[in-house]
């Protein structure tokens, strides 16, 4: 869990979000190119936050990428991703 | 960066309306994020230019400063970064992806 904890820890720091979801993924990809044997390579994270508000899609895919550049140089080799304002995920009804 | 490699990333995006820097060939993906896209491209029947950026380990680290994203897929309409997977896939089932093809001019076949 020492990844995800890293992700928990710096995703909170930065987006201070209404609700963070992190799902290790990695299991879904093991042998693949990229996926490490001690796993941790691959998550879906969503992150409902107001710091999103007025951003373009790809702004805020930067930010999060921007915030785990480590994570990123070191382990993980894929993030999928869902940034979400509060509004536009009540709209979805995604929050709860 | 070697500017060789930025100027050759300016060409290609300005020369092609769509263009695909992926993991692989449309053919022959080699990830399921890039294969991914190229089924929403190729659902959309939209033209695209496909670029392995794996056959090309300068090319890949050189788009990854040039579009400040550092992952694959990237897709580039009109020489704009539109998104890699997650932001395209999106798009494409909210129906927002047409509409940025029809904004561009760009054509594709499938009807809206």
């Amino acid at each position: 869990m020492e990844i995800a904890d890293r992700i928990r820890r710096k995703l909170t720091e930065t987006f201070a979000p209404q609700q963070l979801v992190i799902v290790d993924a990695s299991h879904r990809h093991a042998g693949h190119v990229g996926a490490a044997a001690a796993g941790e390579t691959h998550f879906e994270v969503t992150i409902i936050s107001d710091v999103f508000d007025g951003r373009t899609r790809v702004d805020r895919q930067r930010l999060v990428y921007a915030a785990l550049a480590q994570e990123l140089a070191e382990r993980v080799h894929a993030l999928a991703l869902t940034t979400l304002t509060v509004d536009e995920a009540i709209k979805r009804g995604n929050s709860d | 960066m070697d500017n060789t490699v930025f100027d050759r990333i300016r060409s290609d995006i300005s020369g092609n309306d769509v263009i695909l820097y992926m993991k692989g060939t449309p053919v022959f993906p080699q990830c399921g994020f890039s294969a991914a896209l190229v089924q929403v491209l190729s659902h959309l029947g939209v033209q695209f230019k496909g670029v392995d950026v794996l056959s090309d380990p300068g090319l890949r680290d050189g788009l990854k400063q040039f579009s400040n994203w550092p992952t694959f897929p990237q897709l580039y309409v009109k020489g704009e970064l539109v998104g890699g997977c997650d932001i395209v896939r999106e798009m494409y089932q909210s129906g927002e992806l047409a509409g940025l093809l029809d904004e561009k001019g760009i054509a594709y076949t499938k009807a809206a």
